[in-house]
């Protein structure tokens, strides 16, 4: 049993399996080649009037498929020198065949825009115009309600102190949504750019507040 | 859709519609369903072109859409249908079985419709006529009634159909047939009813068009260029407006399956007996369905009766070649009962399946050589052999054997079954059963195919790029010396317009046009074997048995 289990690395008798000594395959290294000998070479292609006709017309259908407009061109490149009469043709082409798809088969989003814009309309619709009167005033208000604001924070380090902090965190956030509001009435009117770094302040310290939550 | 196949999709594309439609069909192709947005985002597109490219592939039928697909009023999504771009490289043969069938007036109507995706009757016929004239000596012309017989003849053998009406009516009313459960990569909604599911499919229209095709009168025209102005120039209704034709090509593959049976008939018995099944065919190309495991049962009276006069088969002979066909173990004709002097059937999928075996086994028989097409053909006749039984039957040497069967295993052309006695899979108590399976050994082979048309494309697209400058340069001179042949210039400077391509160039531009051609050749030839194992692998969906 020792003498015979020597140097082989399996538990069985290979002879078992029909593989001798000598005629087990090489082992293979590495990939295959890309471009191995062929053993055997390939059969050539059929010939005759069918095949010949056959590719008269893939060449033409080819050709003729270039040529319609349903083919479209990359834009530009530039990167190759144009010659003047290359231009010509393609011009020349390009207005000679102009296609125009029956839009009924087709999804409606795909027709290509004509320039007239739609006229934007106003992301919101406000029934109230503010007069500026009104809207310096709430910035005002803003401003002062923002200067409170400024030691609040620096109060609401104590756990005990920080509800009556958030709850004015709170306010001041719906004023401000009040503010935006009106901001986008407002974008025209000077005196919003007076007191826009006031707001600002206002807000920055708004997220203070809302930090310490 | 495997890699191999989007890869020659966006070939194919790249060929026939530019390199934008290319870049967006294989995001399609990739992706899924999509919507406008999402494309042009994807693909980093300006969103007028991708929605030119779209409008190009929905024209083609190579891309589909459905709108409300998530609820309704949500964005149409558009997808890419894979099997139609591949239609695309059976165009010439489209062609060419069209003039086969219906001469050059087929050829013509069906290669407008091949390149122009789909066009309504009148439209069609009108450009026919047109090219037909074109070609017809000077004073001659060709009427559009007589075109507009042929479409009609088209329709009625089925090889045109109409295109399905638009969806967006249906769409509306039930969005929730869309089945929002469905898989995204499969949205078959209400937009993937089969053109067959209306009733008017296969309805010629009435159409008003009277008139001889016109010769156009500055012959340097572009054929296209004149075709659309004139499109453009008669605005006149001709009763067709809206209803668009495609071509239909399963009724083609159909043609071509059939054809492949008869040949094969040829081939393995005679040309008597391939016309007996030809007739066969014929007798049952409108009774049968498309998807039908074999034909309609014709009794062997009926066979009789219909075949031609021409072919001058006596009824005993008949009756024997039908015996014969019967007993054949190709199967391609089988006995379906006694009455009327027998019923006889062609087993259109079992042909199919035969024809593709006889593929494969061929493929194997060129590639690894006819020994080891032997064992390939021993282990498909008899499905599980252990190496020690292949070895004795095929009578190759051992050693030869096992290095043809290890070939075969590691190109996945055989595959390898391990039966254990124990279940510890310990070698010595296990049987190695070498095996080939029909089915999964197809598939793979079409992938080759594929890959190989791919390969073909890319090659002929290096091969010109490489002698851009002188096909440029061929070309700017033939057109010189056509425009100068016109305006009726002396033979002198006709040779020395000629002269300025060199004979090396010359050379070179011959050995280009040869490598090309063959390379264009061996498309056609490969999309042979591709059509056949397609139609089996498709036959086995349908018959699930």
């Amino acid at each position: 049993m020792a003498g015979k289990g020597r140097g082989v690395a399996f538990t069985f008798n290979i002879e078992a399996l029909g593989i001798g000594r000598g005629s087990m395959p090489e082992a293979r290294v590495g990939p295959s080649p890309l471009f191995p000998t062929i053993e055997f070479k390939p059969v050539p292609l059929k010939a005759g009037e069918d095949e010949d006709y056959m590719l008269a017309l893939k060449q033409e259908m080819r050709g003729t498929m270039q040529r319609l407009p349903h083919n479209i061109k990359t834009p530009t490149n530039k990167a190759e020198v144009e010659k003047y009469t290359e231009r010509y043709l393609k011009l020349k082409q390009i207005e000679d065949e102009d296609w125009t798809p029956d839009w009924n088969l087709f999804p409606k989003e795909l027709m290509p825009q004509t320039k007239k814009r739609q006229v934007k309309k106003g992301t919101k619709k406000k029934t109230v115009k503010i007069s500026p009167k009104d809207a310096t005033e709430v910035l005002n208000k803003l401003d002062e309600l923002a200067k409170t604001d400024d030691g609040n924070p620096e109060k609401s380090d104590d756990e005990t102190e920080k509800k009556p902090g958030n709850e004015d965190g709170e306010e001041i956030e719906e004023e401000e949504y009040e503010e935006e509001d009106i901001e986008e009435e407002n974008d025209y009117i000077e005196s919003y750019f007076d007191n826009g770094e006031d707001f600002d302040a206002g807000s920055d310290d708004n997220m203070d507040g809302e930090a310490t939550y | 859709m495997t890699a191999q196949e989007i890869r020659l999709c966006g070939l194919l594309l790249r060929e026939h519609f530019g390199e934008v439609v290319e870049k967006v069909g294989k995001h399609l192709l990739g992706g899924g369903a999509q919507t406008l947005r999402g494309i042009a985002h994807e693909t980093g597109l300006p969103l007028d072109l991708v929605k030119k490219t779209l409008c190009v592939l929905v024209q083609h039928g190579a891309c589909s859409f459905t709108a409300g697909r998530k609820g309704p009023g949500s964005p149409a999504e558009y997808w890419a249908c894979c099997d139609r771009i591949l239609r695309i490289l059976r165009y010439p043969r489209y062609i060419y079985t069209a003039k086969t069938l219906y001469g050059d007036t087929g050829e013509l109507l069906t290669e407008e419709l091949l390149q122009r995706g789909h066009m309504t009757m009148s439209g069609l016929v009108k450009t026919v006529a047109d090219r037909l004239t074109q070609n017809m000596e000077e004073g001659h012309s060709v009427d559009y009634s007589e075109v507009s017989s042929t479409f009609s003849k088209f329709v009625e053998t089925r090889f045109l159909q109409r295109c399905p009406p638009p969806v967006r009516a249906a769409q509306t009313g039930g969005g929730a047939q869309a089945a929002p459960g469905a898989a995204p990569a499969a949205p078959t909604g209400a937009a993937m009813l089969a053109p067959e599911s209306f009733p008017d499919c296969y309805e010629v229209p009435r159409v008003t068009l009277v008139g001889r095709g016109k010769r156009q009168l500055a012959p340097e025209d572009g054929e296209e260029q004149r075709s659309a102005k004139r499109a453009k120039m008669d605005p006149e209704t001709h009763g067709d407006e809206g209803i668009y034709w495609q071509v239909n090509f399963e009724r083609f593959h159909q043609h071509f399956r059939d054809q492949a049976i008869i040949s094969a008939v040829a081939n393995k018995l005679d040309q008597t007996s391939s016309e007996i099944v030809r007739t066969i065919l014929r007798m049952s190309e409108v009774t049968t369905s498309p998807a039908a495991t074999c034909t309609k049962p014709l009794s062997a009276n009926e066979i009789f009766r219909s075949l031609p006069a021409s072919y001058n088969i006596s009824r005993p002979t008949l009756d024997q070649y039908l015996t014969l066909l019967a007993d054949d173990p190709m199967e391609f004709v089988g006995k379906a009962g006694e009455s009327g002097g027998g019923m006889f059937v062609v087993n259109l999928h079992r042909a199919l399946a035969n024809l593709a075996r006889a593929t494969l086994e061929s493929i194997v028989q060129e590639r690894f050589g006819s020994r080891s097409a032997r064992i390939f053909r021993l282990l498909l006749r008899k499905r599980h052999l252990e190496q020690k039984q292949v070895e004795d039957f095929a009578m190759i040497p051992a050693k030869e054997a096992k290095d043809m069967l290890y070939t075969l295993l590691s190109q996945n052309l055989v595959q390898l079954q391990e039966i254990p006695k124990t279940p510890d899979f310990a070698p010595s108590r296990t049987f190695y059963l070498y095996t080939v399976n029909q089915l999964p050994t197809a598939r793979m082979l079409l992938q080759n195919c594929y890959k190989t048309v791919a390969n073909l494309i890319e090659r002929r697209l290096f091969e010109s790029k490489e002698s851009k400058r002188l096909l440029e340069k061929s070309q700017r001179i033939e057109a010189i010396l056509a425009s100068l042949q016109a305006s009726g210039a002396e033979p002198e400077q006709l040779t020395e317009v000629e002269e300025m391509i060199t004979a090396p160039e010359k050379q070179q531009l011959d050995v280009l046009r040869l490598h090309v051609n063959k390379l264009d050749s061996a498309e056609n030839q490969v999309d042979e074997t591709i059509f056949l194992l397609e139609s089996y692998i498709s036959s086995t969906a349908a018959a699930p048995t």
